[in-house]
């Protein structure tokens, strides 16, 4: 068999056999949007896989007619631009200061973040500081606690150490402050950085789940994943107890629930694409450190 | 340069690093100092200070306790399985996609198969329930329609073990993908060529020049993981595991909070959580070293 022969072959079947892993991973969410736009007798015959059945929109004006869906939504929101916002702030004041590297006593500050990296109070002492501080039930429980993450701080921290210098020592010789630099000089150039730190810390706040378990019980504080949660785990318990013949609770719609789940992840499926190409770079500077 | 000049100079720096510092204090060493509660009869009206030192007491509780081994084998258990299953895919799949020479499939593919990274464990665990379940889930639906009995992927801690890692894979095998592409693409572009002229194959090229070229991240990552081996995240064995299968699915992370915050003994939970931070510590700090010195040596 000749080489080119040979290299085609490779080619088609290794682009079939991604093709395959990409449909894989995309066969959930397939099947969860199928559902959610089918009417509950098929989806109760079994007979919704990937193409939606005797189309309905219920579940859907089911959920934004819901009021209690849409204050958690607005909620999580404001939550997910309050805590990106004061993450980003806090990251960049210490990752700035600690990138210059002849800064006195840069070495203890330095120590005092890392050792956080790798031992932590744990879940109950984390508690504890929260009811103490009287934060249990407010925003601020799931803002503060997770503030600075130390590995963001160091991925901006490698990021700012890539600016040449000398664009930083002119600034300073026309006697420009600090400050002025950071602003005027600094944040402009670390724009690839930056989006891709706000994405995770985003991210990570809108997917954020623990937190939310443990400090909140105030429904109106709910955020969407943990109000999600709620909703799937009581019919999640049912599932159990009509298997086991304990109980015959009416279940919750099929398609509702598939509903909720769209309308949960739909936020970041709509932000995603547009920051892609920033948080792989992003992720490289980071590997790089290590 | 004295002191007070210097400090004249760049105090604007320090007050940068003013709240930052502040919120380290409070919110990371603040709950170190918490820690005490687990040699302490912890009650909330005598508060972290005020409650009576016990000892050792606490720790022979934990170490007596039928459900903490149990979480504890669990957690190395399902680690371990997650490492065997998961670790591979993403190298796998990276090496596939390094070989894809049309441009805008390669973009397309990892576009898509970066998304479950995004997706939280409520999300999943809402989907999974929707595909596995036993009633009316997705495959049990299929598995109906040709006359087969229903699996039970979440009710039987073995099946539901087998879920556990699958969802894993599909979670994390596409993100994973994008450290090895960096290592690829950082391999010398001349070795492959020299092989294209000696007439090496595909399968040949990879063999000996992919894989040893990104043999360093390899086992870099390895590291990583086995260090890791101790600490579980929390939300995902919380949300994929369920009452039927507690027997597999309680874990550190768990049980921590059950036994804390759901049945309110805080000392025992505050012990338990101190030992597993203290050897996820060992597990790191000997994880740190290794990968050090395997990074001093790929340099010479």
């Amino acid at each position: 068999m000749s080489e080119r022969a040979a290299n085609r072959i490779f080619d088609v079947f290794n682009i079939l056999l991604i093709t395959f892993v990409v449909i894989l991973c995309l066969m959930p969410f397939i099947h969860i949007i199928a559902i959610s736009l089918s009417s509950s007798r098929p989806i109760m015959a079994g007979l919704v896989s990937f193409f939606p059945r005797e189309i309905s929109f219920e579940a859907y004006t089911q959920v934004f007619s819901d009021m209690s869906m849409i204050r958690s939504l607005g909620f999580t929101i404001f939550l997910t631009i309050l805590a990106t916002a004061l993450s980003m702030a806090m990251t960049i004041a210490v990752a700035y200061s600690l990138s210059k590297r002849d800064l006195r006593g840069r070495k203890w500050f330095m120590l005092i973040i890392v050792v956080t990296m790798f031992f932590s109070g744990g879940l109950i002492p984390d508690y504890i500081l929260v009811r103490n501080l009287h934060l249990l039930d407010t925003v601020w429980a799931l803002v503060l606690p997770g503030l600075i993450s130390p590995f963001y701080m160091i991925i901006l921290i490698s990021f700012l150490n890539g600016i040449p210098k000398s664009l930083e020592e002119a600034a300073e010789i026309d006697g420009t402050t600090h400050l002025g630099t950071l602003f005027r000089i600094i944040l402009p150039l670390s724009l690839p950085a930056l989006a891709t730190l706000s994405l995770f810390y985003a991210v990570g706040r809108w997917n954020g789940f623990q937190d939310a378990l443990m400090y909140i019980n105030n429904t109106d504080l709910y955020p969407l994943q943990l109000k999600l949660y709620q909703m799937i785990q009581n019919n999640q318990v049912s599932d159990l107890m009509q298997q086991e013949g304990l109980g015959m609770n009416k279940l919750m719609p099929e398609s509702l629930k598939a509903a909720s789940v769209i309308f949960t992840t739909l936020p970041i499926l709509i932000v995603y694409p547009f920051l892609q190409r920033y948080f792989i770079s992003g992720m490289m500077v980071g590997a790089v450190k290590g | 340069m004295r002191n007070s000049v210097y400090l004249r100079r760049h105090w604007q720096l320090y007050s940068l690093l003013l709240l930052p510092v502040i919120y380290f204090i409070i919110f990371k060493y603040g709950p170190m100092y918490g820690v005490q509660i687990a040699f302490k009869d912890f009650n909330f009206f005598q508060g972290i200070g005020g409650s009576k030192w016990v000892g050792l007491d606490v720790f022979r509780e934990v170490f007596q306790n039928n459900n903490f081994f149990k979480a504890l084998r669990n957690t190395l258990m399902l680690n371990l399985l997650d490492l065997i299953v998961s670790f591979p895919a993403p190298l796998i799949l990276a090496i596939m996609l390094y070989e894809l020479r049309i441009t805008w499939f390669k973009k397309l593919a990892q576009t898509i198969l970066y998304v479950p990274h995004f997706i939280s464990w409520v999300i999943i665990g809402g989907i999974v329930l929707q595909v596995f379940g036993t009633q009316s889930g997705f495959i049990n639906n299929l598995l109906a329609g040709m006359g087969l009995d229903a699996i039970p992927f979440l009710s039987d801690k073995n099946y539901w073990l087998v879920t556990y890692l699958l969802i894993g894979v599909w979670q994390s095998a596409g993100w994973g993908t994008i450290l090895y592409l960096a290592a690829l693409t950082g391999i010398n572009k001349e070795l492959f060529e020299a092989a294209e002229v000696d007439g090496a194959s595909r399968f040949k090229k990879i063999l000996h020049i992919s894989l040893p070229g990104i043999k360093t991240t390899i086992a870099t990552l390895l590291i990583i993981n086995l260090g890791n081996m101790i600490s579980i995240g929390f939300d995902r064995p919380f949300i994929i595991g369920n009452v039927a299968v507690r027997d597999y699915s309680e874990v550190l992370s768990t049980f921590v909070y059950r036994v804390g915050i759901e049945s309110g003994q805080i000392s025992l939970a505050t012990a338990v959580g101190l030992f597993q931070a203290l050897v996820g510590l060992i597990f790191l700090l000997a994880s740190n070293y290794a990968s050090k010195k395997l990074a001093d040596e790929s340099i010479l």
